[in-house]
C-alpha cells in the first residue's frame, strides 16, 4: 500500500509552506532596501530586466504560492462544501496551473 | 442539602435525531453531580430517560454527553460548576449517531480505533530477546504521555475535523495509535503509519487542541497527532510509507 494522496499533499503543502516562509522574508526585505530614497517603477524593472537570478527566484516563489494555495483550497472544499473525488483533483488542478501560468507570466513581464 | 427556594431548569435532548429538548424543573443541589440529577430525573419524573453510565467515579468514560454545549464526564461534573443562570443543556456527544435521549452509537468510534491500527501487534517469530524498556526511556515517556485515554468520546465530540470530515479518525484513536508507534515492542509500526497516514489519517488534524482543551485526563491528542505526522513524512520522505 502506498502513502495518500492526502498524505503526500501534506507533505508537498508544508513544505511549499517552509519556501514561501523564506522567500516572503527575503522579498520583504528586499523591497524595503529598494525603495529607500525612492524608486520609480522604470528604474525597478531596469534593475530586473534580464536579471535570471530574480526571474528564478520569483518563478519558484509564483509556482510554490499556487501549490501552497490549490491544496488548501482543496481541504477548503472537502471540509465545508463537501466536495470529494475525482472531480475536486480536477478542478483544484486546473487551478493550480492557471495560478502558475498567472505567476510565471508576471514574472515574465518583471525579467523579459 | 436541598435549597428548597432554588431550582433549576433543564433541557434535556429526548429521542434519536430527529428528536427535540424537553425541560424539566428540579431542586438545585449544590453538590449534585451532572450524573445524580439525571438519575434523580429518570427515578421520579421520567422513568423513559435513557443516559449511560457504569462507574460513576471516572474510571470507565461511558457517562460522556454534551452539557451547556462542552462535552464532560457528567459523574465528575458538579451541577454547581456548569449551571448559568439556574438553566443546564444536557445533549448527547456530537458527531455520533444518537440511538435515545443521551445515548450515542459509539459503534465508528471504536471502528476508528481498529482503523488506526489501534491494538499492539506482538509479531509472528517467537520472542528471543526481550525489549527493555525502562521507565526513563523517550519513547516509554511519549508513550505515558497518551496512554491513559479510557475512550470516553470527549476528544472525538469536540473535534472540528471529525465534524466536517466523517472519514477523518479522530484524535482518540490517532492518539492510541501514537502510544503503540513508540511500543518498541511492537511488530508493526511501518503498518501502523501507514493506516494513520491514510485520507481520513493525521494529517487532517488542524491542530485547533479542542480535543486537548476538553480532554477530563488532560491528555494531549493534538501533540499525539503531530508526532504522528512527523513520523509519517519522515517515514514517507525515506520511501517507507
Amino acid at each position: 500500500m502506498k502513502a495518500s494522496l492526502t498524505m503526500k499533499l501534506w507533505l508537498i503543502q508544508r513544505l511549499s509552506g517552509m519556501l514561501l516562509g523564506l522567500f516572503v522574508v527575503i522579498h520583504l526585505v528586499t523591497m524595503i532596501v529598494t525603495i529607500q530614497g525612492g524608486v520609480t517603477a522604470r528604474e525597478m524593472l531596469d534593475h530586473t530586466s534580464g536579471n535570471w537570478l530574480v526571474g528564478a527566484f520569483y518563478s519558484v516563489f509564483a509556482i510554490a504560492a499556487a501549490v501552497h494555495g490549490s491544496i488548501g483550497l482543496r481541504t477548503v472544499a472537502q471540509e465545508v462544501v463537501g466536495w470529494r473525488g475525482g472531480s475536486l483533483n480536477v478542478v483544484i488542478g486546473g487551478f493550480c496551473i492557471l495560478l502558475s501560468v498567472l505567476g510565471l507570466s508576471a514574472v515574465k513581464g518583471l525579467v523579459l | 442539602m436541598v435549597n428548597q427556594q432554588e431550582t433549576v431548569s433543564v433541557s434535556i435532548w429526548r429521542g434519536d435525531e430527529a428528536g427535540e429538548f424537553e425541560s424539566y424543573t428540579v431542586p438545585l443541589i449544590a453538590e449534585q453531580t451532572i450524573l445524580d440529577l439525571l438519575t434523580s430525573i429518570q427515578r421520579n419524573i421520567d422513568p423513559s430517560l435513557s443516559y449511560r453510565f457504569a462507574c460513576r467515579v471516572g474510571m470507565c468514560g461511558s457517562c460522556a454527553m454534551q452539557v451547556n454545549g462542552k462535552p464532560r464526564w457528567t459523574c465528575r461534573t458538579l451541577v454547581r460548576k456548569v449551571v448559568r443562570d439556574n438553566e443546564l443543556r444536557l445533549e448527547p456527544l456530537p458527531n455520533l449517531p444518537v440511538v435515545k435521549d443521551l445515548v450515542v452509537d459509539m459503534e465508528t468510534f471504536f471502528d476508528k480505533w481498529q482503523d488506526a491500527k489501534g491494538r499492539f501487534e506482538p509479531g509472528d517469530s517467537v520472542v528471543r530477546e526481550f525489549s527493555p524498556i525502562t521507565p526513563d526511556d523517550p519513547e516509554r515517556k511519549l508513550a505515558d504521555e497518551a496512554i491513559e485515554c479510557i475512550n470516553c468520546g470527549c476528544c472525538y465530540a469536540a473535534c472540528d475535523v471529525v465534524a466536517a470530515n466523517g472519514d477523518y479518525l479522530g484524535p482518540a484513536a490517532l492518539n492510541r495509535a501514537w502510544s503503540l508507534v513508540n511500543d518498541a515492542r511492537d511488530d508493526a509500526h511501518i503498518e501502523r503509519l501507514r493506516a494513520v497516514s491514510g485520507d481520513g489519517g493525521c494529517q487532517n488534524c488542524h491542530t485547533n487542541a479542542q480535543c486537548f482543551a476538553r480532554c477530563p485526563l488532560q491528555l494531549n491528542p493534538t501533540k499525539s497527532i503531530a508526532g504522528l505526522k512527523k513520523k509519517a513524512a519522515m517515514a514517507m520522505l525515506r520511501g517507507k510509507l
